[in-house]
């Protein structure tokens, strides 16, 4: 199957282990919430943690949260430090914005596929919408990191890469372009390097769609990929996009998780050609051929 | 070391019959799933004489304490599980029970006959919770028809016969004492219960499969009413389930009467739950 074969993944230690919150910084309408990892092996970019407050899990509206939730890992640093970006849309996501430093924090990871490196001589055009900029991040992290240009400046010191034997082209580019509601959540566009930005209210950068920003950009001539996250719709519209220009994406897809790894069948989504997909499993990220459209 | 109908096991916890995928896992954790194997036995999912691919999404409601799944039992078929999956789960360190399911005695039996041919299979656990396609009621909720299914596929095979008993019925421990006299060697219980949840804000059911099945903390208490209640109506070996997440949680079902202990959600919070209860279950 394609899938198996996709994205990558690194495997993740056989438990649970418990860590201790290192920071949690406000940036606009989320939360970078920190925590050293040191014993777990570096993520792939796009590859996620299934999380949960060691405290008060369980206290919540309805006795909520039960089950842990699954987060991107967003950065990663060669310390061990790694961070999850978070939007507060529910008990288990207002539990961890919560968490202070020194308070504990389940993580069973790094888990799913992540993406793969631009072939030589391509540019990666990261589209993020809303908190879907998270894995983005680690994956321009990894780009930059690998000696990609984007304009000025290139990051240094970072934990993540590609697999060993995908390196991506020494002149390959990297564009970030990030789609907020307003203001406020335009903010998490200051955590990559260089991103053009759209909002709905037109509040900062381009008043409408990110994916007016990528039509833009795919009408020049140089070739590209596609690396994209965020909201049902919005991928929909970058799959689509990409399918009508004959261009290779990979979509990071969001489902309801209750393990993370493979166990209860509940992440599934339709494939193409009939059947469903396991999120954790054969994901996160797939190729955008893989779908019919995603909804 | 322990005896379950014939079968060695080096402690009494198990997994739930479709809670855990170790092939999947395998993948997920590397070899070390294999090294420090969290289950004394594997149950797999339940397989269908056809493939099935599931239920629409979305498959999955968070419950107070617990989890409404309706999963819709995906599954590669009979040929597929034996083909392809059997020869990766005899890679395991422990005793196979495969999870059948059939909606005719005919098909419990076809299923049955097939695993009893295969020597990897330790023993076959038949999932019961299914609706007769006549009457619309759960074969495992009539004592009748439970008795009558278990007696068909008792001729089909030598390997110990585990009757996965249904919670949604009027009286358990008849249905436990109908699965002996059919000639089952052993009764596991419980399965989820079944549950409902609206979309937030409609009247429209959350789930593709419009009801799901109630499964973790939530159902322990029924949990431990109905093995004690089965004990106590037959002298069948039982394994017990619901809502186990403790090595206290397990020692109650075996005070209650059961001789093994499944753990099915705890998994889903930690893929090696079982072992930490395993550890300390004593
Ligand atoms: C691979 C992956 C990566 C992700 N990465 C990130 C990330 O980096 N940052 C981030 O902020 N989020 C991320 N998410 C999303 C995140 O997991 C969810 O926002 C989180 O699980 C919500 O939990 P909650 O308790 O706060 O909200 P919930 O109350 O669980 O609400 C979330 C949604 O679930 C549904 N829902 C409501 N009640 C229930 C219920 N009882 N049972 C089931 N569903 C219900 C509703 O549609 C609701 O809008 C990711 C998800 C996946 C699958
Ligand atoms: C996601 C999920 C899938 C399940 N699939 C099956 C199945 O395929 N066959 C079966 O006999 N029981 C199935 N069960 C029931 C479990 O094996 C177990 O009986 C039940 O979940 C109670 O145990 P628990 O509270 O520890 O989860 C499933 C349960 C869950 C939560
Ligand atoms: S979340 Fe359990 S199988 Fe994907």
């Amino acid at each position: 199957m394609s899938f198996q074969q996709a994205g990558e993944h690194t495997p993740a230690p056989f438990c649970r282990r418990l860590l201790q919150v290192t920071a949690n910084e406000k940036v606009g309408a989320y939360r970078l919430l920190w925590a050293l990892d040191r014993d777990a092996p570096a993520p792939l970019p796009g590859q996620f943690a299934m999380i949960a407050a060691a405290q008060g899990w369980g206290a919540g509206v309805d006795e909520r949260p039960f089950l842990p939730r699954a987060f991107s890992i967003a950065r990663r640093r060669e310390d061990g430090q790694c961070a999850f970006l978070i939007e507060d849309v529910g008990p288990g996501t207002a539990r961890l914005c919560a968490l202070s430093p020194g308070e504990g924090l389940w993580v069973l990871g790094p888990l799913g596929r992540g993406f793969t490196p631009a072939p030589a001589g391509r540019r990666t055009i990261l589209v993020g919408g809303g908190i879907g900029i998270a894995p983005l991040m680690i994956l321009q992290d990894a780009i930059l990191g690998a000696g990609a240009a984007v304009g000025s400046g290139t990051a240094a010191g970072v934990g993540v890469r590609f697999g060993a034997d995908a390196t991506p082209g020494e002149s390959a580019s990297c564009v970030a372009l990030l789609g907020f509601r307003g203001r406020e959540h335009a903010h998490g566009a200051s955590l990559l390097h260089e991103p053009q930005v759209a909002t709905d209210d037109g509040s900062v950068g381009h008043r409408g769609l990110v994916t007016d920003l990528l039509e833009r950009h795919l009408g020049d001539e140089s070739p590209a990929v596609v690396r994209a996250c965020g909201p049902p719709a919005m991928l929909e519209s970058v799959r689509a996009i990409c399918e009508r220009r004959d261009i290779a994406a990979e979509l990071a897809l969001e489902a309801g998780m209750a393990c993370g790894y493979g166990a209860c069948y509940g992440c599934a989504v339709p494939r193409r050609g009939g059947g469903y997909l396991r999120v954790c499993v054969d994901g996160p990220v797939v190729d955008a051929a893989e779908l019919e459209r995603v909804s | 070391m322990i005896d379950f109908c014939g079968i060695e096991l080096a402690h009494p916890v198990i997994n739930g019959s479709g809670t855990f995928d170790a092939i999947a896992a395998r993948r997920v954790f590397g070899e070390q799933l294999v090294e420090r194997f969290p289950f004394s036995a594997f149950v797999s999912k339940t397989i269908t004489l056809s493939p099935r691919p599931g239920n629409p999404a979305p498959r999955l409601w968070e419950a107070p304490a617990g989890l409404i799944n309706s999963i819709g039992l995906p599954n590669k078929g009979l040929s597929g599980y034996l083909a392809e999956d059997l020869p990766q789960l005899a890679q395991l360190p422990v005793p196979l029970i495969t999870n059948v399911m059939g909606s005719t005695a005919q098909e419990f039996c076809e299923l049955v006959a097939a695993c009893e041919r295969r020597p990897e299979i330790a023993a076959i656990e038949l999932n019961v919770s299914c609706p007769n396609v006549k009457t619309g009621l759960d074969i495992g909720s009539d004592p009748r028809q439970l008795e009558a299914v278990t007696q068909a596929v008792r001729g089909q095979t030598g390997k110990p016969l585990i009757i996965k008993l249904t919670p949604n019925t009027a009286d358990v421990a008849a249905c436990a004492a109908a699965a002996e006299r059919g000639g089952a060697d052993a009764v596991s219980l419980i399965n989820t219960l079944r549950a409902m949840a609206l979309a937030p804000g409609s009247d429209r059911p959350w789930l593709g499969g419009r009801t799901g099945g109630l499964s973790g903390p939530a159902i322990r208490a029924v949990a431990l009413a109905q093995v004690a209640a089965v004990r106590g109506a037959v002298a069948l070996p039982i394994i017990g389930m619901g809502g186990v997440q403790s090595p206290a949680h397990a020692r109650d079902l075996l005070r209650a009467g059961a001789d093994l202990v499944a753990v099915g959600t705890e998994s889903f919070r930690d893929p090696a739950a079982a072992a930490r209860i395993a550890a300390e279950i004593y």
